[in-house]
């Protein structure tokens, strides 16, 4: 086995907590920097792997084309008369689909402990579940096996908990216990998923069969026992019930709507790295879950609900981007402009062509790169002014003019302006959609998203930092230079994928189409 | 087989009770002994313990019939098989750390000249709960019952100059004297229809015979009656709230996992020997016809954490939330059982050994916070978590794992619950536990909230804990985390003790 940079990228961010953890109170610099050492260094390893990739190998159904695969046993319970062995694998490695994710977790991660600079309560413990909060991220994206998947995700509630219980705005107790719960909730729906899918189907290991988490085996229609709860010879429709509670756990992160109601709320009161770390890194999680588990578990069912994920799509677009209009407060409407966004990637979902998923996985990643500086630049208002109210500001383009062009090319990026990334996945999400007899008409209605997105940042960008200025805030400065360090290698990418998008669509491309392929021809 | 050699026989399989015993009138004689120096009672109490711990260490993997009733009968009145001496080891880890409790604890400490007194009685209960783990014949049950019972109303009731500790224990009395009253009349009317009280005998009397159903279905639930009562399943539950507040701490600590364990060992044991007839190559149990079980325990079972883990959204007081939470962990075991298979006797197993670690630390935490301030209202544990960081992330671990979240132990207990109730099909009961599961972390998480969100008021001073107390939190808290995450040597330890005489 070669290198293990899957674990290392997964684990350093813990040796970072470890080291806080023996740090003394008081050294808040220090623990700044050993966070910021060890989230640079999951950036490097990022970066690394993105030289290492492979453009050829596709991964998706195949374990011997996932790349940096890592391997071993986790837990083995030998059998007894009437359980078979049991066994769990710390099984990871990464392929198209989740290259991408790995990078935007890593990249976001760095941008965010950047802007955590400023947190002054109980920076140690900040620190701490912050890290922790960055391993659990990166384990959800890297892991193969179910279960650890399932335990990566739920790790991420825990600090995700008091990042926004102790650290965030007026609401903060209502926010956390929410999101709380709420994702809970999601995910004792992909637990009980979990346990009828281990029981449905079976993976040779060394000629004995054993049930399994593995979730590559999984996709084999081979794998599956007749009388498995979950085989698809059974001719009941549970299949159907577990696609549909593992969607709803999904769908709670992405948030879909009607599960998205604690978005806002987490949103408005969670400081803004978080924020950043929510909006940037795991609501790409709920998405990516459908992607990796519940498309290529249950093929047959996603091709027969695929106009419903559409549906759902499209409400999300038109839904979030009205709301979005109605919002006074800027930070609320960013998270409702995050809903609406994460509506193209449903959509692009549900197209189930090569063009469509290509523009939703890269909508995901833009997504990651847009909506993290949409709320750094609210977290710069609000540091200086501490209001986020649109209306009480106006002309800030004269006091402030770097972080106004900033705000231009966020703005921009994310209403879907040429030349910008978000362009780029928005059209092919339209472009895969209106080529699918399936969902051509939803797409002709999800159109519609363009035009109100723009129509609400455009509103926003004139309320906010054009027209008359307002004395009031004579005394902001413009971007500190630690600012620059968070906005500018963002911008670059957003810019430089606008103009070259095949520079990451090519990390996918074998994969998506392999993956394409599979959703429409498997027979199960 | 004469009477005298059946009994003498039948000796070495009960080794651990015997110690038991011999520790409960060594402790009595040390009482009378040592009129000034009583700190030392609780020492030898834990000396005793030790030394049955490995007598049952030595019987691990054993199984053995004893104390025949009738010549030829191939299970008597005591079976010990891997099953109860799993349990068993479980209730005396439990003592240990409670006598241990009991050292630290103001209450208890306030009342130091009756300490002999505390630890007979504490160790009645003992013996009570062992033989309760290995009855097979109601004769035995009903006896070891009213010894761990009898116990257990004097111990809830212990500091008696107080109005609250008397109330429940009068309460307590009341309850239980009517519940084994009623349970006593189910096992009359199982002996008018069998003519025998033993499991083995009825289970297989009747597969033979045509009976009454009706009478059967009635003399069930009466029995059930009293197993109710003893794991406060509803609608048995009512003293449980009220005994857990105004019992001291570490009773209310014992209570809910050691008396729990052999409540549950009693249940399995009623249902597995007395009205299973086999099980199939997974493991899945042959009922008798007739009478529908099933149907009983899985209302019972929806009924007991809904109740439980409603209730406790309420409650300001830790120990009566805590009460209710051991309710609502209750009903989630007893889902298992609904199950009736080998997995759920896996289930109810390792969750116990889970249960204990995290309940015990949490009564303790609870206990560290009540010596420092006298009291138990989450009021006075704002900010906490700030004040004393120890105290905070260890009852954190403790609640954590209780609310079932990974990585904590307390999601792997759940997880086999689970696990039990898909492999059986009960999707229904699965998706109502697990909703209930979600909901049960409002409430831990509530106590989160006040310990770390909230301010610290004047009321909450730091707490810096006796070494003593420290350790066994962390004692307590470590495995808890720990085997969240490598859970195999637990899970498989359990897998070999799913074995009970009989099937």
């Amino acid at each position: 086995m070669s290198f293990p940079i899957l674990t290392l990228i997964t684990f350093v961010p813990v040796v970072g907590m470890v080291a806080i953890l023996f740090l003394k109170k008081g050294q808040d610099n220090a623990v700044r920097y050993t966070a910021l050492t060890a989230t640079a260094i999951q950036l490097v390893l990022a970066i690394i792997m993105l030289f290492a990739f492979d453009f050829t190998k596709a991964g998706i159904l195949d374990a011997s084309t996932f790349q940096f695969v890592e391997k071993a046993r986790w837990i083995t319970i030998p059998n007894v008369s009437w359980i078979g062995t049991i066994k769990i694998d710390y099984f990871v490695g990464v392929d198209g689909l989740s290259i991408l994710m790995v990078f935007l977790s890593a990249f976001v991660s760095f941008i965010a402990t950047l802007s955590s600079w400023n947190i002054k309560k109980m920076v140690k413990g900040y620190f701490m579940l912050f890290l922790l909060l960055d391993a659990a991220m990166m384990g959800v994206f890297v892991s193969l096996d179910f279960f650890l998947f399932y335990v990566f995700w739920e790790i991420m509630l825990l600090p995700m908990y008091f990042l926004i219980g102790i650290w965030g705005g007026p609401r903060k107790e209502y926010a956390a216990i929410k999101f709380f719960i709420y994702t809970l909730f999601g995910s004792i729906f992909i637990l009980l998923t979990m346990i009828a899918l281990y029981f449905s189907a079976t993976e040779t290991v060394n000629g004995i069969q054993l049930h399994t988490f593995n979730l590559i085996e999984l996709t084999k229609a081979s794998a599956y026992s007749a009388t498995g709860i979950l085989s698809p010879q059974n001719p009941n429709n549970w299949r159907m019930i577990a696609y549909i509670f593992l969607f709803i756990g999904f769908a709670i992160k992405i948030p879909m709507f009607p599960f998205h109601t604690w978005l806002p709320d987490a949103h408005v009161e969670a400081p803004t790295p978080i924020s950043v770390i929510l909006a940037g890194v795991l609501l790409k999680m709920g998405t990516y879950g459908i992607l990796r588990i519940s498309y290529p578990i249950f093929p047959e069912i996603t091709r027969e609900l695929a106009w419903y994920i559409g549906l759902f799509g499209v409400i999300n677009i038109i839904y979030g981007a009205l709301v979005a209009l109605a919002q006074k407060d800027f930070k609320k409407l960013i998270a409702y402009s995050s809903i609406s966004h994460m509506g193209y990637v449903l959509l692009g979902m549900a197209t189930l062509s090569v063009t469509g998923i290509t523009g939703a996985i890269f909508q995901m990643f833009n997504h990651g790169t847009i909506t993290a500086m949409l709320f750094l630049i609210v977290g710069v208002i609000y540091d200086r002014a501490h209001t986020r109210g649109i209306y009480e500001f106006g002309g800030l383009a004269n006091k402030m003019p770097v972080y106004t062009g900033i705000v231009t090319i966020a703005f921009f990026a994310a209403i879907g302006l040429p030349g910008l990334s978000g362009f780029i996945s928005e059209s092919l999400v339209f472009i895969g959609g209106f080529g699918s007899t399936v969902t051509r008409t939803l797409t002709i209605v999800g159109l519609l998203g363009i035009l109100l997105g723009a129509a609400y940042m455009l509103w926003t960008l004139q309320r906010i930092y054009f027209g008359k200025f307002n004395e009031k805030w004579s005394f902001m400065e413009d971007l500190t230079p630690r600012e620059y360090l968070m906005f500018v290698p963002l911008a670059i990418v957003v810019i430089y994928l606008g103009v070259q998008p095949g520079l990451a669509i090519d990390f996918m491309n074998t994969s998506v189409k392999t993956f394409v392929h599979f959703l429409n021809t498997a027979a199960f | 087989m004469n009477n005298l050699s059946n009994f003498i026989g039948s000796l070495s399989i009960i080794k651990p009770e015997i110690a038991i015993a011999i520790s409960l009138v060594v402790v009595l004689i040390f009482d009378l002994i040592f009129k000034e120096k009583k700190t030392i009672i609780p020492y030898i109490g834990i000396a005793g313990l030790v030394v049955t711990f490995f007598l049952l260490i030595a019987q691990f993997g054993q199984t053995h019939a004893g104390f025949f009733t009738s010549p030829g009968a191939k299970i008597g009145m005591f079976a010990l098989d891997p099953f109860s001496t799993f349990l068993k080891l479980i209730i005396v880890i439990t003592s240990i750390i409670v006598i241990i409790m009991s050292i630290s604890s103001d209450e208890i400490k306030s009342v130091t000249q009756r300490s002999g007194e505390y630890y007979t009685l504490m160790f009645g209960m003992i013996l009570g709960m062992m033989f309760l783990t290995s009855a097979t014949d109601f004769l035995l049950i009903y006896v070891s019952v009213e010894l761990m019972s009898l116990s257990s109303y004097v111990l809830a009731g212990f500091l008696k100059q107080q109005k609250r500790p008397a109330e429940s224990s009068l309460k307590y009395v009341i309850y239980g004297s009517v519940s084994s009253g009623i349970m006593l009349f189910g096992i009359s009317l199982i002996y008018g229809l069998y003519g025998t009280t033993n499991l083995a005998a009825i289970a297989s009397a009747g597969n033979i015979q045509g009976f009454n159903y009706i009478t059967m279905t009635v003399a069930s639930i009466l029995v059930f009656v009293g197993i109710g009562y003893k794991i406060s399943a509803v609608p048995f539950h009512f003293w449980t709230p009220d005994v857990y507040e105004g019992a001291p701490l570490p009773i209310t600590a014992y209570l809910s996992v050691a008396s729990k364990a052999a409540g549950f060992a009693f249940l399995v044991r009623v249902i597995q020997l007395g009205f299973a007839t086999g099980s199939d190559s997974h493991g899945f149990w042959e009922m008798i016809s007739g009478v529908d079980w099933r149907t009983f325990i899985i209302l019972i079972a929806i009924l007991t954490m809904s109740v439980g883990n409603l209730v406790a959204l309420w409650q300001d007081n830790l120990k009566r939330l805590l009460a209710y939470s051991s309710i609502a962990h209750a009903g989630y075991l007893i889902a298992a059982l609904a199950a009736f298979s080998n997995e759920s006797i896996l289930a109810i197993l390792v969750y116990f050994v889970f249960y204990m670690l995290m309940n015990l630390g949490a009564f303790y935490t609870v206990m560290v916070v009540r010596n420092k301030i006298g009291s138990e209202d989450i009021n006075d544990y704002d900010g906490l978590g700030r004040t004393s960081p120890l105290l905070g992330v260890v009852f954190g671990i403790f609640l954590f794992s209780l609310a079932g979240v990974p990585p904590f132990a307390g999601f792997i207990g759940k997880l086999y619950i689970f696990v039990a109730l898909v492999d059986a099909k009960l999707i229904a009961l699965a998706v109502i536990g697990l909703l209930n599961a979600t909901l049960s972390v409002y409430y831990y998480m509530r106590i989160m909230k006040h310990m770390y969100f909230n301010k610290p008021n004047e009321m909450t001073p730091s707490i810096e804990a006796p070494v003593l107390d420290k350790t066994m939190l962390i004692i307590l808290a470590v495995p808890t985390l720990l085997f969240g995450i490598f859970f195999q040597t637990i899970v498989h330890l359990a897998q070999q003790s799913v074995h009970l005489l009989g099937l």
